[in-house]
């Protein structure tokens, strides 16, 4: 039977058949951070049962650190009382259960699907899990990758396994060029608004086409990222040259395995006769710079489109909190603050978008504040050796340090309420940059061109 | 534990599509390294006026009293009911905890983001999908009306005193909730299983257990 790509992926990591109907799937890697795992370390030290397979694990904080650290910063010196006991908890469970993590003082720290894999970690044909809804990540590796909630962080950490059901089969093919100033992550957005943010629950998407295949790795990542945002928790991208040429770059195998890796990674691919449950076909040629105006990632619209105005009760709801009346456009809007960041794009290629746009201009007098937060200390130390923290900084943004940063109100870096933030992160949820702050998710280019004009416009 | 047959309570309607988890328990929270304490942040950024922070308890905050559960006859409520896609977004199972800690037992909803619908059999929390019709008719008898309804675990029955209506989930999931299974013992049964399936993929796929 011809199978598609997750079929495969499924298959192969596929131990048992329970009587239950579900299967018990094996997990080659585990991403562990601070907020999602201190209750299922303690579930295991309840049970006192030790993690089954030590190396599957790499752990970083992210969530919660300060992006102002400077040198010599350490987990004591942050200031939020209720934040240091969570990372201080997470130093404890990795020493005590020897986890390998990169902590707040290494220099590879970052957001954890920032540094998975560009540290190697992540390996294509793998199945990698996080208690985190971001892990679909990693699937632009050809990876089985998926966000857990923390029962299943301790089923995991337990039993290196997984105990789940199929999900379906949906593909998504992008194919064509697209216009100047759009990226992927207008794709991704696009492609969000046209399915609904329910559009692929209980569906592994499969992303293809010409487009796809065209793009780099970061750009991969940028779209499998916010799959999630589209209802499905695995996105997933075919592993090839692009991805070998990546991996090559990035990892720590050994020459024999690496050779044997990349003959098994050629297989990975859908049959050409495999059969999706759904399947969507975009012209991405014809999608202009998306911007979202509400409070779902559904809510995007062209940026010199009109705000809809129309009376269901979701969209009044969401005008409301967004501060946004009748008949106004994007471009009416005054942003106070900018924010480059986020496993969506906060990686090299995304700052390197971002500082074009910027070079050589300063940023606009009614914005209050932008910042730019690399994904990881390599991505930082990459951006820094081009100079592109030099041209962000005098246009007058803020150069910061790896974490999550403003994409959720966890660390210092939030949103005043009402204040609008030209975002690069994945959700624009109330509250979710601080109370009552208001999210308006967008490319790099275009938050670079807010922090430049104080609102969107035309990037071409 | 004793056996959960059934769920009886106040019915709670919040008439809106897509409520993340964001919603649910706002992230501020999530600070938190227990696994118990959230019922009181639950719907925070819609059940307050000001903002919250972790430990602050309820006699200290701004309530909106126009906020379903702030009313006295949905102080109480077992059943939440609302639209499309609840529980959509971020994985965090604090959202299930926060609404069990509230004592929610069951919620329904025409659809459910993925991770939130398996995190919530972990937990005790039975998510109910119906269709958008059969919501609908809920919303008509349930939304301002402060009654109860009945569901019958074993039957997969809701009985709403006019009406029963039969609903469909895996019945190990569910079997789940009505015993209180725990998944990891429950895997390690087969731990040999996964032992032989392990030494298979390291000795055919070795690179996947390489480290630096
Ligand atoms: S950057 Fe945002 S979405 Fe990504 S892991 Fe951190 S908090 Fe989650």
């Amino acid at each position: 039977m011809p199978r598609t790509l997750y079929d495969k992926l499924w298959d192969e990591h596929h131990v048992s058949k329970l009587d239950t109907g579900e299967s018990l799937l094996y997990i080659d890697r585990h991403f562990i951070h601070e907020v999602t795992s201190p209750q299922a370390f303690e579930g295991l030290q309840k049970k006192n049962i030790k993690p089954w397979r030590l190396e599957a694990n790499i752990a970083t904080p992210d969530h919660n650190v300060p992006t102002e650290r400077g040198d010599a910063f350490s987990t004591q010196h942050i200031d939020d009382e209720i934040s240091r006991i969570q990372v201080v908890e997470l130093d404890k469970n990795c020493n005590k259960f020897g986890i390998k993590q990169f902590d707040i003082s290494s220099s590879h720290q970052g957001i954890v699907h920032v540094i998975g894999p560009e540290l190697g970690y992540t390996i294509p044909g793998m199945t990698i899990v996080c208690g985190d809804s971001h892990t679909s990540t990693h699937g632009a590796f050809g990876c089985l990758a998926m966000g857990i909630g923390t029962s299943e962080v301790e089923h995991v950490l337990a039993t290196q396994t997984l105990k789940i059901s199929k999900l379906k089969n949906m593909n998504v093919v992008f194919d064509g060029t697209t216009m100047p100033g759009v990226t992927s992550k207008d794709i991704i957005l696009y492609l969000i608004k046209t399915i609904g943010t329910a559009g692929g629950n209980g569906h592994a998407i499969e992303f293809s086409g010409n487009y796809i295949e065209s793009i780099s790795m970061e750009a991969r990542m940028t779209i499998c990222n916010m799959a999630i945002e589209a209802g499905a928790k695995v996105g997933l991208v075919a592993p090839d040259e692009t991805t070998i040429e990546y991996v090559k770059k990035h990892t720590f195998l050994d020459e024999q395995n690496l050779n044997n890796a990349i003959d098994y990674w050629h297989s990975l691919k859908s049959d050409t006769d495999a059969v999706f449950d759904k399947e969507i076909v975009i012209d991405v040629s014809k999608i202009k710079p998306q911007v979202t105006w509400g409070t779902s990632p559904e809510m995007a619209i062209d940026y010199d489109e009109l705000i809809p105005s129309n009376e269901s009760k979701n969209l009044v709801l969401a005008r409301d909190y967004m501060g946004i009346d009748d008949n106004q456009k994007l471009s009416d809007l005054k942003f106070d603050k900018v924010f480059i960041g986020s496993c969506t794009n906060s990686r090299i290629e995304d700052l390197r978008d971002a500082a074009k746009v910027i070079d050589g201009k300063k940023i606009s007098p009614s914005i209050k504040e932008a910042i730019v937060v690399p994904g990881s200390g390599a991505v930082k130390n990459i951006a820094e050796s081009e100079g592109l923290d030099i041209i962000f900084k005098e246009a007058g943004f803020i150069w910061r340090d790896p974490g999550c940063s403003m994409c959720l109100g966890m660390n210092p870096d939030q949103l005043e309420p009402y204040e609008r933030c030209a975002s690069t992160s994945n959700r624009n949820f109330e509250g979710r940059q601080g109370n009552l702050g208001r999210t308006h998710l967008m490319s790099p280019a275009m938050a670079a061109y807010v922090a430049v004009n104080g609102t969107v416009g035309d990037l071409s | 534990m004793t056996n959960i047959n059934s769920i009886k309570g106040i019915v709670a309607s919040i008439d809106r599509d897509n409520i993340d988890t964001d919603q649910i328990i706002p992230t501020e929270y999530l600070k938190s390294i227990k696994k118990f304490g959230f019922g009181e942040y639950l719907f925070d950024g819609w059940r307050f006026h000001d903002q919250g922070k972790l430990g602050m308890s309820i006699d200290q905050r701004d309530l909106n009293h126009d906020f379903i559960l702030n009313k006295e006859t949905y102080a109480n409520s077992s059943v939440l009911l609302t639209r499309d896609n609840f529980g959509c977004g971020s994985s965090r199972e604090h959202a299930v905890w926060a609404l069990r800690d509230f004592g929610i037992k069951a919620v329904i909803a025409s659809s459910f983001g993925d991770i939130f619908y398996n995190n919530c059999f972990k937990n005790g929390v039975l998510p109910i999908v119906l269709n958008k019709d059969q919501i609908q008719d809920l919303f008509l008898q349930y939304e301002n009306s402060g009654s109860d309804m009945t569901i019958n675990l074993e039957t997969k029955l809701i009985d709403t005193g006019n009406n029963q209506i039969s609903f469909d989930v895996d019945d190990n999931l569910l079997e789940r909730i009505i015993y209180g299974l725990d998944d990891v013992d429950i895997t390690l049964k087969h731990k040999d299983l996964i032992k032989r399936f392990e030494e298979e993929r390291m000795k055919e796929k070795p690179w996947i257990f390489a480290h630096d």
